[in-house]
Order: C-alpha cells, then structure tokens, then sequence
C-alpha cells in the first residue's frame, strides 16, 4: 500500500485537474488548468513506468496545447474588441 | 488500489463529455475534448502495468533480468498524444474560423443563426 | 433544445456509458498484473532486432504500418489548419512593433534556446536506445525555436523561421517515411520490413531501419509544430482583419 502511495495522489491530482478544467468556463484560466492537468499526468506516467510516454506528454500536454488555446483566444477575443469598438465610432 | 486507475479514466471521460455538452464557447469545448482525450491515456496505461515491473527499455538493464511493463500499449499512447494535439490544432482553427465569419463561438448563439 | 433537456439527455447517456464500462472493467486484466502476452512477444522481438527501447521496436518496426496511418492523420491536419488559417481577402499583414524585453528575461531565454534544441536533437537521434524519439524530440526542436519570441521578438523569429521551408520539410518528413518504406520491396521484403542490418545492440546504428524511420518522425514532427504555431501566431499578432487593433497590444 505505502508503494502505491504516489502513483494513488497523482491520479487524484490527475481527476481533481481534470475536473477542474472542465469546470472552469473562461478558456484563459482553463489553459492553465490543461498545462496542470499536462503535468499531472506526465508525472503519473512516470510511476506507470512509461518515461517515452511521459515526455511525449510533457511537451504537447503541458506546452503546445496551452500555448494553442492562449492563441486562439487571444485572436477571437480581439475581433470582437475592434467590432465593438467599430460599432460605438 | 486494484481499480483506481480505471475508474480515474473513466471519470476523465464522463467530466469530459459533461464539459461538451455544456460549454458556452467552442474554445472551451476543444480543452474539455482534451480531457476526454487524457482518459484514454490513463485506461491504456493502466492496462499494461505490471507490479514490480520496469520502463522497457534495455539500454541500462540486462534483457531478462526485470520485469517489464507492457510497451505495446505505451507506444500506442505516445502517437496518441502527438496526434492528439495536431487534432485540438485543426479544431482550433476551425474555431477560429467559426469566429471570423459568424462572430460568435457560442455553440448556442450559432444554432440560432442558422436556423 | 433546452438546458435542462440536454442535461438529463447527457446524465441517461454518461449512467449508460458509467454501467457497460464498470461490466467491461469486470473482464479487463487487474491493474498491475502478470499476463502480458502482446508486451512479452513485443519484447522478444525488439531484442531479437537489437533495439533497446522496446517502444521505439514496437512504432517503428513491428507496427510501422500503423504509425504510417498515424503520420498521415498529423500531416493531414497540419495541411488543414494551414489551409484553415491562410490570410484571406479583406485581412491586412500588420508587423507588430518591437517591444522592449527585460534584461534577465533575454538573457535567460537566448541560453535556454541553444540548451533547448540539442536536447531535442539528442532526443530524437537516441529514440532507439534510451526514451524519447521522433515524436517527442520534435515537439521539444520545435518549440525550442519560439524562445526567440521570447527573448527578442516576432520579427527575430520570422528569420529564422522562413515557413515555406518549414512546409517542405515537413512533406519530405513523410515522403522519407514512404521511401524508406518502399525501399524494403526492392530488397523483396513486405512494405515496412525491417531489412536493414541489425547492428550492434545498443549503439547508435542498431535497430535497422528504426533509426531511420525515427528520424522521418522527427523531422515531420518538428518541422508540422514549426508551421502549426506559425499559422497561429500570424493569426493572434500579425493579421488584420477590417477593424485596427491598438498597436500596444499587437504583442502582448
């Protein structure tokens, strides 16, 4: 039991970031939870004995989709600021 | 123990699809497809751990002389992964499409307009 | 439909989903256990073909075909977004203005940069012996790269990172993987066949065609990120649509 004790925390970090992901409505803030949740898992894959997978899912889960979400906010977000403004002019 | 790690899985799933069904800006649906996604991860992975077992990789150990984990299930998750995120890419650019020509990416507002 | 509607249809499907997946659980194998009877083969038969990390063995070599399936669903969603976020009429190019970076920001991301990359090199040429290989030490070659965003600014990353290049690469990626592919029909082996000598194990060279195969990846992969983030940073800096942004916000 005392062996499993890291590899049980992670998977309850890994639910308790999965689940806070989805519950988070604002994409910016949920960005964040993803790279959490990223890190969560890498780390759980490492106690599953699976290092290639680990890092596979440290670079995608915890950088590149982030990074991808934040970019397309940020680019939707600012249509509509300069549509609103367009309207009030 | 025995189950945890299935039933984390299987929580990943349904919080994922709960999260699709309810999300109000289609960004936020692609993070919560993510989710579902990381599921299958956890399943896969779970299946093939042994107790006591090691990376299977034989570049620091003698062959033979540990048990290994299951590395057919693993290289099955690795493309998964990296495909995986050049899917949420091509989702996101359609977004962002939906965005341009509609001005809205609140899956609700768009079935409005289209009916 | 209704909010309420849609949340007692998702509670019905996910109970339905929660039961059939608890039964299955039943028949799964118990976490943790001894009966492996695809890892054991799988083991037997990267070791036999001198390749160290075995799950390099099983993506490269015992399951080629079906990693040439998973390479063309990457290139073909990067030639998706790629067509998705191209500039379009009415869509103006807007080159942000240098922003001043702080000291130790610079600094600490022009020595991340260089550190950055070999270790994605190093991770793709060693995919057959130690973990790691083409699709992991791509993404790290690939978003190596962006810390000269960081550290200096957009207009510094667009030289080098010349996009079209980055296009071609990224075809020839795949086509590297076909030709090596194809090239085991000349020597009357199946598609895909390991017919390459297998090498010392352990070193470098060994695995046949693993490292080969690896390296297509790895260029595919780099080279797919490079253009993937490319698009979608001319997206969110440089491209305009009707409406004028502040120039303060054109980089954030």
């Amino acid at each position: 039991m005392a062996d499993d004790l890291p590899l049980i925390l992670g998977l309850v970090l890994v639910a308790v970031a999965g689940t806070a992901t989805v519950l988070v409505r604002d994409p910016v803030r949920q960005s964040f939870l993803l790279s959490l949740l990223g890190l969560a898992l890498a780390t759980v894959f490492l106690l599953l004995q699976a290092p290639d997978v680990a890092l596979s899912q440290l670079a995608v889960g915890s950088a590149l989709t982030p990074l991808m979400v934040l970019l397309s906010v940020r680019k939707v977000r600012r249509k509509a600021r300069s549509e609103r403004r367009e309207e009030h002019e | 123990m025995s189950v945890l790690p299935y039933v984390i899985a299987a929580w990943l799933f349904l919080i994922g699809c709960y999260g699709l069904a309810t999300s109000r800006n289609l960004i936020h649906a692609v993070g919560c497809l993510a989710v579902c996604q990381s599921s299958t991860y956890v399943l896969l992975l779970a299946i093939g751990y042994r107790d006591g077992g090691t990376a299977p990789v034989f570049s620091d150990i003698t062959p033979g002389s540990r048990p290994v984990v299951d590395p057919v299930v693993q290289a099955l998750t690795l493309t998964d992964i990296v495909i995986g995120a050049t899917v949420t890419a091509l989702l996101l650019s359609l977004v962002i499409q939906v965005a341009k020509r509609h001005r809205t990416v609140d899956p609700d507002e768009l079935s409005e307009l289209r009916g | 439909m209704s909010m309420r509607l849609r949340l007692c249809v998702l509670a019905v499907g996910g109970l339905g989903v929660a039961v059939l997946f608890v039964m299955a659980c039943f028949d799964l194998p118990a976490f943790g256990g001894l009966w492996h009877p695809y890892g054991d083969r799988a083991v037997h038969a990267a070791l036999a073909r001198h390749t160290a990390n075995t799950v390099s063995s099983v993506n490269f070599d015992q399951r080629a075909f079906d990693t040439l399936g998973e390479e063309s669903i990457l290139f073909a969603s990067v030639v998706g977004t790629v067509t998705l976020l191209r500039q379009t009429h009415g869509e103006d190019r807007l080159p942000p203005e240098p922003v001043r970076v702080a000291p130790p920001v610079r600094r600490y991301a022009l020595i991340a940069l260089p550190v950055t990359l070999l270790i994605g090199l190093y991770v793709i040429a060693h995919g057959q012996l130690s973990p790691g290989g083409g699709f992991q030490g791509g993404v790290v070659v690939a978003t190596s790269l962006h810390l000269l965003y960081i550290a200096v600014d957009y207009r510094a990353l667009e030289r080098i990172r010349p996009v079209g290049m980055y296009e071609v690469a990224d075809a020839a990626g795949e086509a590297a993987y076909l030709l090596v592919g194809a090239a085991a029909l000349l020597t009357g082996a199946a598609f895909l066949a390991n017919f390459l000598p297998y090498g010392t194990f352990n070193t470098l060279s060994s695995g046949g065609t693993v490292p080969l195969l690896n390296a297509a990846i790895g260029v595919e992969v780099a080279c797919g990120v490079v253009v993937l983030l490319a698009r979608f940073l001319d997206q969110a800096v440089e491209i305009e649509s009707e409406g004028r942004d502040d120039e303060a916000e054109a980089r954030t």
